[in-house]
């Protein structure tokens, strides 16, 4: 029997070589999905960290090897549902180069108004959810999250009136677009985008004055030059760190080369840096969407006849590897096609994964809480990590 | 260097044709595979690891395929080798860009290739009792599998 009067105390000194083996997942609101870091602590401190991935898998791989080049673009869409029209465009983009598909300009122009704003709803998730793991100290918990998700439905709000969905789309099919923009949709369009602009500004001014933010950010998470081409990731962790490179400006694909904007990028590789990056591409994005709804054209959205059977859509022996500068980095799709109406192999190049894959480098030496901020500002989609 | 020298100097040290385009396509022996790499990392100025996975060709075997890119040239090279009918070991390139650690574990977990001196070649993907490795062609969509518990 346990006597409740007598309590024993014991003294915890960590300063020794004592470790602790910890999990943080699979079930970790930080993670925002299905992720386990086992990470190895000294004290408050990590020193090792295995990340274990594939809760999420489909082999999407294998599943595109079985559906035809009509059908998978609309299943593309679940390997990043955060931003799927990222995934369907890179899709369609490399059996069009191999099939040689003409894509008419006023369906470029459509295919970079909706990556942009999926890029924006994509950003705005990823800070609200971002400033929500990092807790309390930024102004009361869930605030910046409530008004992220509020301007993000703003632009679901858009996808919803052209597609008819709000998160998984099929908008894209090779030789074009599915859908045309309905009636009064660019005006609604302009509006949406006026108003994200000027509540980034807000969001800046709460952020950017806080003391506590500002702790949890700076000088967290390094990643050097040399890291980040090395490990191979791609987005705004690559231009945080310093490297100017945007695939929609370095190799420009369906029409980018038509508008200005710039590619911001920022030398310090660490939290904040990546934060002052995707704080300047909703900028960039908003512009460009501005100029492609300015020179819009006219014309058809497609340049195929209508399909009679999902196997119609041929496209001859080779391979191409198309890739996309999704809000995440490269996302690339490499298809090797003999000939029929499948994909003989299709690779996902997931930017999340190869994103993710920095976390053992830079978390190691930091304490536990800043794992949070780390993994936030990495911004995985554990769909595009483990497809 | 710039695609053109890239093309040049790759034919040139491995003696093979590469055609012109983008990406550049350099097709090796195994044996080579790891200097190829090296020499895309260091004389081309191939940075940057994109992605690593393989082909399955059937009673041909299996091909290993690499993306580098030089970001400042925007050079792109698709690095490829052919292991031939059988085989499923090839050279780790991760004493060359530490990418190539995830990128080949998931290599190894779809089509069974073992990357040799890989520091940790296990599953990433599917769990450690998988059986099979699904991206072959040999492996049935509908494989059925062992109840989860």
């Amino acid at each position: 029997m346990l006597d409740q009067n007598k309590t024993t105390r014991v003294e915890m000194d960590w300063s020794g070589p004592e470790r602790l083996q910890m999990n943080m997942g699979p079930q970790h609101p930080s993670a925002h999905g299905v992720f386990r870091a086992i990470v190895t602590l000294e004290g408050e401190t990590v020193v090792a960290v295995d990340a274990v991935i594939g809760y999420l898998h489909r082999c999407h791989e294998k599943l595109s090897e079985t559906l035809t080049y009509a059908q998978y673009p609309s299943i593309a869409s679940k390997t990043d549902y955060v931003a799927a029209m990222t995934s369907e465009f890179a899709y369609v983009m490399a059996a069009e180069e191999i099939g040689k598909f003409e894509v008419p300009k006023r369906a470029q122009y459509l295919r970079v108004i909706v990556a942009e704003l999926q890029r924006i709803a994509s950003h705005l998730l990823w800070l609200g959810t971002w400033c929500m793991d990092m807790g309390g100290a930024l102004g009361g918990g869930a605030t910046i999250f409530l008004y992220c998700i509020r301007e993000r439905e703003l632009v679901l709000d858009l996808f919803e009136a052209l597609v008819g969905a709000r998160l998984l789309y099929g908008f894209f099919q090779v030789g074009g677009t599915r859908y045309d923009i309905p009636d009064g949709w660019a005006q609604q369009c302009r509006q949406t985008i006026d108003v994200i602009e000027s509540r980034i500004e807000e969001y800046e001014q709460m952020l950017e004055d806080n003391a506590f933010f500002l702790a949890r950010a700076k000088g967290v998470g390094i990643v050097s030059r040399e890291l980040a081409l090395d490990v191979g990731i791609a987005g705004p962790l690559l231009r945080g760190s310093g490297i100017d490179y945007d695939i929609r400006r370095n190799a420009p694909y369906s029409s980018y080369q038509d508008f200005d904007f710039t590619v911001p990028t920022e030398q310090d590789g660490d939290c904040y840096a990546r934060y002052k990056v995707r704080m300047q591409e909703f900028r960039q994005a908003v512009a460009i969407i501005r100029q492609a709804l300015d020179k819009l054209p006219a014309g058809p959205i497609s340049s195929r006849p209508a399909l009679k059977s999902v196997a119609q859509i041929r496209i001859p022996k080779g391979e191409a590897y198309a890739r996309v500068e999704g809000p995440r980095g490269e996302v690339g799709s490499y298809i090797v096609s003999d000939g029929s109406a499948k994909p003989y192999r299709m690779k996902w190049r997931g930017a999340s994964f190869s994103n993710l894959a920095i976390l053992p480098h830079i978390i190691p030496g930091h304490k536990v809480a800043d794992v949070v901020a780390i993994m936030g500002s990495v911004d995985p989609v554990f769909g595009e990590v483990d497809r | 260097m710039n695609g053109e020298q890239a093309r040049a100097s790759l034919a040139s040290t491995f003696g093979v044709d590469i055609a012109a385009g983008v990406p550049l396509v350099v097709t090796v022996a195994p044996e080579q595979w790891e200097a190829l790499a090296r020499y895309a990392r260091d004389t081309v100025g191939c940075l940057f690891f994109n992605f690593l996975t393989a082909v399955d060709w059937k009673e041909q075997g299996l091909e290993v395929v690499a993306r580098v890119d030089n970001l400042e040239e925007n050079v792109g090279l698709m690095l490829k080798t052919k292991l031939g009918p059988g085989v499923t070991s090839c050279a780790s390139l991760t004493p060359v860009y530490r990418g190539a650690d995830w990128m080949e574990r998931e290599c190894f977990d779809m089509f069974g290739i073992h990357f040799d001196h890989h520091p940790d070649l296990r599953r990433i993907l599917l769990e450690d009792g998988w059986e099979g490795h699904p991206l072959l062609k040999s492996y049935a969509v509908d494989t059925p599998h062992p109840p989860y518990r």
